[in-house]
């Protein structure tokens, strides 16, 4: 109980934080928004064909956005020393991992809820289903935690922004082309047991990343 | 009086370069003292070690009994540490900032504490105030409030005068003077001689990851004090031919 009242305070922190200043899931929103916007006119595509190329978009989109906010959620730890009070707490380290992870995850969702629907309009794909977002989920969650691990380590380089994009893709790759196979045999109108290959690869790397994730977060951010 | 602090043969080593080399220390409960040093003397590196922070190549520490090695949790729960880094989230309110460090530190008395330390810090009235808007003083203040939050055994302070103007530099002193009158055991860094001369009891002198000097406060002469530093830290110091 103490270990998750710990993840509790460092998730109610992170949602306080950007309560006060909106700027990052502002930022992944407008990029989210804008990439939609340009995939959409530049492809310029209709119907079955719309709805083919939508999951690869919709997976960069919520890629690429979701690298924006993974790099500014551990420079926030690194303004003023944060993460030494952090690493001062008489917590075990995967606390903080998963403190950081679930803060991430629910910037994600926040601007997955806002493109999903966009999204179904605009690209005239069904996004809007159970299986869909079991698979929004499942991505996400991959997604954001090797993002959490990755952006630990980025944050002490001195090219930051530009090396968790270079960590965090080859390493998510699994996880972006599983759910976009995932999602594209959805939109196509197959069940959640056609997709279930890709469904169940998802679910094996969120259990990997995560144990991963948990058993190096410390080796990470100690010195 | 019993040791609070036991550093024994502590090494740390970056790569190629030594920043400690060797260091045995003994801290008595309730003792301040001063560690003074040149720049890149191993003075933040020994404190990082200290506060379980950094890990050293080689040596032991224990505080209040126990080794950092094995007993890294429990340790943290004893230990304060302020640097001139604030370890404050400026996108969170003063209140906020305490709030989050009382629920990590398993505080049963949070919300009165945090009032009573916000008090003492003159910060009561912008205790819903974000952090950036504060003064550095300010902020000092609240990062002294933070470091105490859950009353450690051990205050560790890293160069806490850094950026601080007379005024806020005294609060600070006092502050701490009172905490030691309490009982608190404080290792406070510095590279200022005459703040480190005036605030500690025990005056350690820290030079190329080594001790070369360790003398308690009554004993030393203040007027000859700078030029026995000078000597002792000869080789740390730079020279220029212009």
């Amino acid at each position: 109980m103490n270990f998750f009242r710990k993840v509790c305070a460092i998730v109610a922190k992170d949602v306080a934080a950007e309560l006060h200043t909106r700027e990052m899931v502002s930022a992944m929103l407008v990029f989210a928004v804008l990439a939609l916007f340009i995939f959409s006119f530049a492809l310029d595509l209709r119907g079955a064909m719309a709805r083919a190329a939508a999951p690869g978009v919709l997976w960069a989109t919520v890629a690429f956005a979701g690298t924006l906010g993974l790099s500014r959620s551990l420079a926030r730890e690194q303004q003023s020393g944060c993460i030494d009070g952090l690493m001062l707490a008489p917590v075990d380290r995967s606390a903080i991992f998963f403190g950081k992870a679930i803060g991430n995850l629910i910037f994600m969702a926040v601007v997955e809820t806002v493109l999903l629907p966009l999204f179904s309009a605009l690209f005239d794909a069904p996004l809007l289903q159970p299986e869909v977002l079991l698979v929004a989920v499942l991505g996400t969650v991959g997604y954001g935690a090797v993002g959490t691990l990755l952006a630990a380590i980025a944050v002490n380089t001195r090219a930051r922004e530009v090396m968790l994009p270079v960590l965090l893709l080859p390493l998510a790759i699994p996880a972006l082309i599983a759910a976009v196979q995932a999602t594209g045999r959805l939109v196509e109108g197959g069940t959640l047991a056609e997709a279930g290959g890709w469904v169940r690869l998802l679910v094996v790397y969120d259990l990997v990343i995560v144990a991963v994730s948990m058993l190096t977060f410390g080796y990470v951010v100690e010195e | 009086m019993s040791i609070m602090i036991e550093v024994h043969d502590l090494t740390k080593s970056f790569g190629p370069r030594t920043a400690l080399a060797g260091v045995d220390l003994a801290v008595e409960s309730g003792q301040f003292v001063t560690l003074v040093g040149p720049n890149g003397a191993g003075k933040t590196t020994l404190l990082r070690i200290l506060a379980t922070l950094t890990k050293p190549t080689s040596g032991a520490v224990r505080i209040a009994g126990l080794d950092s090695a094995t007993a890294g949790e429990a340790l943290r729960r004893r230990i304060g540490f302020l640097s001139h880094r604030t370890l404050l989230y400026d996108d969170l309110t003063a209140e906020q900032n305490l709030n989050f460090y009382a629920r990590m530190y398993d505080l049963d008395d949070g919300p009165t504490r945090i009032t009573d330390l916000l008090e003492q810090a003159g910060l009561a009235a912008r205790r819903h105030d974000l952090v950036r808007t504060f003064s550095r003083g300010m902020q000092q203040r609240l990062s002294v409030a933070r470091a105490v939050l859950h009353r450690p055994q051990v205050l560790l302070l890293d160069e806490p005068y850094t950026g601080l103007d007379p005024n806020a530099a005294q609060v600070l002193t006092d502050l701490l003077t009172k905490l030691a009158v309490e009982g608190c055991t404080i290792l406070l860094t510095t590279h200022n001689l005459g703040r480190g001369l005036a605030v500690g009891k025990r005056v350690v002198v820290l030079s190329q990851g080594r001790i070369v000097y360790d003398e308690h406060r009554e004993t030393i002469d203040p007027a000859t004090f700078p030029e026995t530093y000078r000597t002792l830290t000869a080789q740390s110091r730079l020279t220029f031919d212009v």
